[in-house]
């Protein structure tokens, strides 16, 4: 995803002059070729994530539109209230591109782990979130993303499903469940081959999204409304229930119960390994994932 | 009779700024950056209210938020505001608080308020402008001056902004520094020793002087960020 992020940057800044690159030193090495084409469009500050971010809300106060990236830890998190002030209340926009995402690299340590970007994010208004499961999806956000004058979040990680699916504000269907089914069980982003896995032997919905926020009420509604249940489990590859007031809201008119996976908020975990070691722990794994199923389920 | 011409010189501005705070409280000395903001509005920056608008102005960043009312009284001075809209500041509906909102407030190039947002913000904007190739019809620059206070500079975003100003050779960005010696540790050899060693053209002046002002802010640099350091004490 990281290098089809770098091409269609690329060309982006090939092709639209409003359009500029702001960095912290973190993947500068993949922009040389643009910085010499487009010098003044391709900015690197050094390790200044501070900078980095007011750099990117005075550029698009110029009229520009910034894309913003480095790591998770230190594009959210680091220059948060920034983000809050330099880009949100100045009423401006940016693409934000994060890589990492949660764990991607979990021999880094703590440090280089944020299953909280989409949560902190979410306590501000006005953000569209995409947490895309596949390269080509990364592109097709990208070409529409940089026309725009918006705040969004592209969050970007080495997961992927094996085939990209339809990115856009609607829920995609992969699976439906019977007029008797269990409930609805919604993937996001690089959660959705795993989910199709783990719930291949159970009568229940499962759709998949790759853009949070907004978060698809009205198909989430409908959904529940036409399986058996109105129950619904979210899997996210981030903080766990980042996206659960989305679902209450979703279903506030139908008796319904809900249910998240992702990223245990119970302990920080003191461990390196690998990223499947991760998911393992945190119940994201096919085998977790299954048995959570099993068991909200009731099957 | 009130005319918008009435409140438009340096010698109205107390007044105005009594329309906000109250003439027994407050005096216009009390505002450490009143001078400053003055010689910037009405002898330096290419900006009027038929200019708000465009892509070509020079544009001030007030990044030392708190205490606006001297800022809110120059733009009302130089008809950016309606000198009515002062009576309400801080009220629920008023365009006026006492951090501005770039939003709400005609001619506020940034919302600040939070501390050290301003100086990376003003870069970015230099930046923008130097990237566009954005001229005015007789073919000058715009340029980006934002104010901070010495107290401010304690915010290390500033520092991050600061050292990669002059860097990436953005000469079209002039910073003044209030200093009115309010920075809880100090600033041993001096506020514009932190912009010199980072490659800035740094002048000190006294931040009530006009003339000296407009000559620091007016005289022509060398290819570098400009950093101007008022020297102001709070009440004289």
């Amino acid at each position: 995803m990281r290098d089809t992020f770098a091409a269609a940057t690329h060309e982006a800044l090939d092709r639209d002059p409003r359009t500029a690159l702001v960095l912290a030193a973190i993947s500068a090495g993949m922009f040389r070729r643009a910085a010499a084409r487009h010098p003044g469009r391709v900015i690197d500050l050094g390790i200044r994530e501070q900078a980095m971010i007011g750099v990117a809300g005075g550029l698009a106060l110029t009229g520009m539109r910034p894309i913003v990236h480095s790591y998770t830890p230190f594009l959210v998190e680091r220059p948060f209230e920034q983000i809050k002030i330099s880009l949100g209340h100045q009423d401006v926009g940016a693409i934000l591109v994060s890589i990492g995402a949660s764990h991607d690299t979990s021999a880094e340590g703590r440090t280089h782990q944020a299953p909280e970007d989409v949560a902190l994010l979410d306590t501000l208004p006005g953000w569209t979130v995409h947490v895309p499961g596949h390269p080509d999806e990364v592109r097709t956000l990208m070409e529409r993303a940089v026309p725009g004058d918006d705040l969004v979040y592209l969050r970007l990680s080495t997961h992927t499903n094996r085939a990209a699916l339809p990115v856009g504000p609607r829920l995609n269907v992969l699976r439906t469940g019977s007029s008797r089914s269990a409930g609805v069980v919604v993937a996001v982003g690089p959660m959705l081959d795993r989910v199709l896995e783990a719930t291949a032997g159970l009568d229940v919905t499962v759709a998949h999204t790759s853009t949070v926020r907004p978060f698809d009420h009205e198909g989430l509604s409908a959904l529940a409304g036409a399986a058996g249940n109105a129950d619904v489990l979210i899997v996210e590859p981030y903080l766990k229930g980042t996206s659960a007031h989305e679902v209450a809201e979703a279903l506030a008119d139908r008796r319904h119960r809900q249910a998240s996976l992702g990223v245990s908020r119970r302990a920080e975990v003191r461990a390196y390994g690998t990223a499947a070691d991760h998911d393992r722990l945190h119940g994201l794994d096919v085998e977790g994932i299954a048995k959570s199923a099993r068991d909200f389920f009731l099957v | 009779m009130t005319t918008p011409a009435t409140f438009s010189r340096y010698a109205d501005l107390p007044a105005l700024i009594g329309l906000m705070e109250g003439d027994e409280k407050h005096n216009a000395a009390a505002h450490s950056t009143l001078d400053v903001l003055w010689v910037l509005y009405d002898r330096v920056l290419a900006v009027s209210p038929e200019t708000a608008e465009d892509p070509a102005r020079d544009r001030f960043l007030l990044s030392k938020g708190h205490g606006p009312a001297a800022f809110y009284a120059v733009l009302a001075a130089k008809g950016f505001l309606d000198v009515p809209t002062l009576r309400g500041w801080t009220a629920f509906d008023s365009p006026l608080g006492h951090h501005p909102d770039r939003v709400l407030v005609p001619g506020a190039e940034i919302g600040s308020g939070s501390l050290g947002h301003g100086l990376p913000l003003g870069l970015g904007t230099a930046l923008g402008l130097r990237a566009q190739g954005t001229r005015r019809a007789d073919g000058t620059a715009p340029r980006v001056v934002v104010l901070v206070g010495d107290g401010e500079l304690d915010e290390g975003s500033n520092h991050e902004a600061i050292a990669a100003a002059a860097r990436l050779g953005a000469d079209n960005l002039t910073v003044v520094v209030i200093d009115n010696a309010s920075a809880t540790h100090g600033w041993p050899g001096g506020v514009g020793r932190r912009f010199e060693v980072e490659g800035w053209e740094t002048r000190e002046v006294g931040g009530r002087d006009h003339d000296a002002l407009q000559d620091a802010f007016t005289r022509p640099t060398t290819g570098r960020p400009l950093a101007v350091v008022a020297r102001v004490r709070n009440g004289n």
